[in-house]
């Protein structure tokens, strides 16, 4: 009887290794179930989901102009203060006076791409790009000012 | 080219000795000589051998695992290993304050000398040998337990507490492993007669012994590999270093060149156990014959005999590595209750089966 | 140097070592002080609050829609579940109904959530024994979901997808077919799992009998998820308080008797399962209908205590928030499940080897941001 069970061990537990062995020598033997991703050469072909979340961005159309009214609804919204929306004070033909960005500044530094200030902005003027190489040698680099250089409010948003 | 190549090594270390025989008058002097330049050829070997088995290891254990492996450097990531060689050497090699400086010191160079001083009787290929001396099994055995001593040595000189509770797990794991391993190579002593290596070697001309030997000798041979894989310090059995639970055993405290030295130390095991395993069970540069097929016979006598021994060994090694890259790890109980309850008895039981096998003389 | 004192040798000749904070076993920064005679473990003694980043104080001036998203830090692997707590709370003080297609997108996600925790968990644990290779063989089932996550939150790790009153967006248009696919891919490699680990001898010696909880011990140290329901107590949240529709879901509740590590970990397995049930079960049926219910720009809750407690995939979470009727909590205080599960670390650990130690916390599953929050 002890005889019996010490062999049956032995053989049970020689079974046991040998069946995972066969499982990582299935694997060693047929190489194309290898998954490796080579990264930094398959930029070209990598293409990132539509909702991936990499970073705070304003569109502008082809006349330079955004969606971005200055209400700093996304500021607000923002958990971290990464986003500073400094405002003017704007004189149209008819004289009167309106508000609008002078800088929406964006630290993706401090961004948690939560999304927060996407869903809160009433216009649609930011929305998130699927960028995912962010990395620099200094952190003030990462430091951005999303409206593009002399742009304007697009016509009819308010 | 079979012929050619043995006539070519033989006849190459005979016109050397002739040649410095005749430079050289003095008989201590001209030893002294030839050994350091087998010296030299068996460190010329070596460092190449562990290039490739760390590359081979990393292949293998990156395509088990779905992965590439080193890809980047050289062709298909050839020379990463000699990158990663280079790093070893160029980084700091760090000595505790509070260790045993000495000691520390010493230890990786035990380690090493120890598992090259193993290598001497090796047969490389037919009439190629560094040193066939009438007890070579012997000599193997009792030289590869002194390198218990480095590893105590690095773990009690680190002053860390990870590095000597590995180096006391190591220490019980070699004693104990050394039985078995011992008992397995008996058993192929019992079956030739002979502890010289080369008579090992002749005596499986007609057949391999893991063939000849029929099961004993077979479970021998499944025990050399499980024992000598334990003695060796690799994965299932690594409790020495276990990375997990001692984050590297006795080796936590060495970097640079010191730790390389270990890295090194642990190929050369490696290959020397698979080029035992190999030379007893497996008829080490035999060719494979099948009994009277003249025809096949022939066209295996045709591949040179170092061929025969390293496909053979490195065919060993990669079971070795695949243990490694499959199994868990065994808990320190668990490793001495499997020598202890498992391995030695049945060795033991093994040997008398030899034996009568021997005397009887049921064997091809 | 003398080896005496109290970070090396104790008078009684013990050995102390400290696993961690860096230590490759303890997956993150948690510091274990041991105490060893030979290799047998006398005495642990987790010390805490190395990556301590006060989520609940910082939670108190952020507004009731901004304050999920760092829950979403705490454990890690539950980002999801963590953000469904908390939404699930401010809903409870809004009184608030959630459109059915939210609730069962949040539920999907939960249960996929659930699924990937575990797949990392089960290559973890067979890292921490020493094999290497199953945690690729996890990883890339992880994966799979991983980009189901990816495509239909944004993100892979920190989604913040609840949102008080239903869930950020509709899934995407090819979710449900991408699901279906992973759950095949997933239960076609179960057997997988069996040969490489569950079945392997020396997986078997290492866990059988190792780190034994008993079911009192468990209750009154409030261990909860997997690792209590292996020592016998029945307390999945899913099945007891429901919430988020799982009262009309069809899973079983996963209870062994046992209280070793491989129980624990085949009482993961089993859970896998489950969730892969529960998955199928909904993603052919996802109601119609809105995705978020109304809920005003500025929320404001009413002045009180709420209280809402979800089974992420570790145990028991409980979301605390007091509110004086202001824009941003007065107080929220997590209940974490990972804390109250590391308190029995010791309970299970006393008397066995250093390597029982190792896999005693892999299969107790921790993640350290989520003890320190
Ligand atoms: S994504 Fe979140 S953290 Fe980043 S700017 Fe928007 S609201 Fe702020
Ligand atoms: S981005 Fe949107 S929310 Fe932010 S200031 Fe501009 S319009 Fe307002």
């Amino acid at each position: 009887m002890f005889l019996k069970d010490y062999f049956g061990t032995i053989f049970k537990s020689i079974k046991s290794l040998l069946t995972g062995m066969r499982k990582t020598g299935y694997y060693f033997t047929h190489p194309k179930e290898i998954l490796t991703e080579e990264y930094p050469d398959n930029r070209a072909t990598l293409k990132m989901f539509d909702r991936f979340k990499g970073e705070v961005t304003m569109p502008h159309n082809e006349n330079n102009e955004h969606r971005c009214t200055g209400c700093q609804a996304c500021e607000i919204a923002c958990p971290n203060g990464t986003i500073k929306i400094i405002t003017k004070q704007e004189i149209k033909e008819d004289g009167k006076k309106k508000k609008a960005i002078e800088a929406f500044v964006y630290h993706l530094e401090l961004c948690t791409l939560c999304n927060n200030c996407i869903t809160s902005c009433p216009s649609d003027a930011i929305v998130m790009a699927q960028t995912y190489e962010h990395s620099v040698y200094d952190k003030t680099q990462l430091k951005k000012i999303l409206n593009k250089p002399g742009s304007k409010i697009m016509e009819g948003v308010e | 080219m079979n012929q050619l190549l043995e006539i070519s090594f033989s006849s190459l270390a005979s016109s050397i000795h002739s040649w410095l025989s005749s430079a050289i008058a003095n008989a201590t002097i001209l030893n002294v000589v030839e050994m350091a330049i087998a010296g030299v050829c068996l460190l010329v070997f070596l460092v190449p051998l562990c290039f490739v088995l760390g590359y081979m290891e990393r292949k293998v254990a990156a395509f088990m695992q779905l992965r590439l492996g080193p890809n980047r450097v050289g062709p298909k990531g050839t020379l990463q290993i000699v990158a990663d060689t280079v790093k070893l050497i160029f980084k700091e090699g760090l000595t505790p304050n509070a260790s045993d400086k000495f000691l520390f010191n010493l230890a990786p160079i035990i380690v090493v000398v120890v598992s090259m001083l193993v290598m001497a009787p090796i047969a490389f290929a037919k009439n190629f040998q560094l040193w066939d001396l009438n007890i070579g099994v012997l000599y193997v055995t009792s030289i590869s337990s002194i390198a218990v001593i480095g590893i105590l040595m690095a773990g009690w000189s680190s002053y860390n507490k990870y590095s000597l509770l590995g180096a006391m797990r190591s220490g019980a794991q070699i004693v104990s492993y050394e039985l078995s391993v011992g008992l397995s190579i008996i058993s192929i002593v019992i079956m030739t007669g002979s502890l010289k290596i080369s008579d090992i070697v002749m005596s499986q001309a007609d057949g391999w012994w893991i063939f000849k030997g029929h099961l004993p000798i077979f479970i021998s041979f499944v025990i050399f590999v499980i024992a000598s894989t334990a003695e060796i310090n690799r994965a299932p059995f690594d409790l020495s270093e276990a990375e997990q639970e001692l984050t590297g055993g006795f080796h936590t405290e060495y970097s640079g060149m010191k730790f390389a030295m270990f890295l090194l130390a642990e190929y050369i095991n490696l290959f020397v156990v698979s080029a035992m395993a190999a030379t007893l069970f497996l008829g080490g540069w035999m060719p494979f014959h099948i009994g009277h097929w003249e025809a096949f016979n022939h066209i295996m006598d045709f591949i040179p005999s170092s061929l025969w021994f390293l496909g053979k060994t490195f065919a060993i090694i990669f079971i070795i590595m695949q243990f490694r890259w499959t199994f868990p790890r065994l808990r320190v109980d668990q490793l001495l209750n499997l020598e202890w309850k498992y391995l030695l008895p049945i060795s033991m039981v093994n040997i008398i089966l030899v034996t009568i096998m021997a005397i009887m003389g049921w064997y091809l | 140097m003398s080896l005496l004192g109290e970070n090396f040798m104790t008078e009684e000749g013990e050995f102390v070592i400290n696993m961690g904070p860096q230590h490759p076993s303890t997956h993150g920064v948690l510091h274990l002080k041991v105490w060893l005679d030979g290799e047998t473990i006398k005495k642990v003694q987790p010390h805490l609050g190395y990556i301590h980043r006060s989520i609940e104080k910082m939670s108190e001036r952020l507004s009731y829609r901004n304050f999920i998203y760092a829950t979403s830090r705490m454990d890690y692997l539950s980002a999801h579940i963590n953000n469904q707590a908390c939404a699930l709370a401010v809903e409870k003080g809004l009184q608030v109904e959630v459109p059915a297609r939210a609730q069962a997108i949040r539920v999907l996600l939960a249960e996929l959530t659930r699924l990937q925790s575990h797949q990392l968990w089960w290559g973890c644990t067979g890292l921490d024994l020493g094999a290497v290779t199953p945690f690729f063989y996890a990883f890339r089932e992880r994966e799979a979901i991983m980009e189901i996550f990816e495509e239909t939150c944004g993100a892979r790790l920190t989604q913040n997808f609840c949102v008080p009153g239903g869930v950020m967006y509709d899934v995407n248009p090819n979710f449900q077919k991408r699901v279906k696919d992973v759950m095949q891919q997933i239960k076609s490699k179960y057997r997988e799992y069996e040969e490489i680990l569950t079945g392997n001898v020396i997986f078997e010696n290492r866990t059988k009998g190792v780190g034994y909880l008993s079911k009192e011990d468990a209750i009154s140290f409030g261990v909860t998820g997997p690792t209590a329901r292996a020592s016998g107590i029945s307390c999945d949240i899913r099945k007891w308080f429901p919430y988020d529709g799982y009262e009309k879901l069809d899973f079983e509740e996963v209870v062994m008797e046992g209280g070793d590590c491989y129980t624990r970990y085949m009482a993961r397995i089993e859970e896998m399962k489950q969730s892969v049930h529960i998955i199928e079960q909904m993603i052919d049926n996802l109601p119609e209908g809105d995705i978020q219910g109304k809920t005003k720009n500025v929320i404001k809750l009413p002045k009180g205590e709420f209280y809402q407690k979800v089974e992420t995939a570790r145990g028991e979470l409980g979301v605390y928030i007091v509110s004086d009727g202001a824009a941003s909590p007065y107080r929220i205080k997590y209940r974490s499940p990972n804390f109250s599960n590391l308190s029995a670390l010791e309970t299970m650990s006393v008397g066995t080897k250093i390597g029982d130690l190792v896999a005693i916390m892999a299969t107790i599953d921790l993640v350290i941001p989520d003890i320190d929050r």
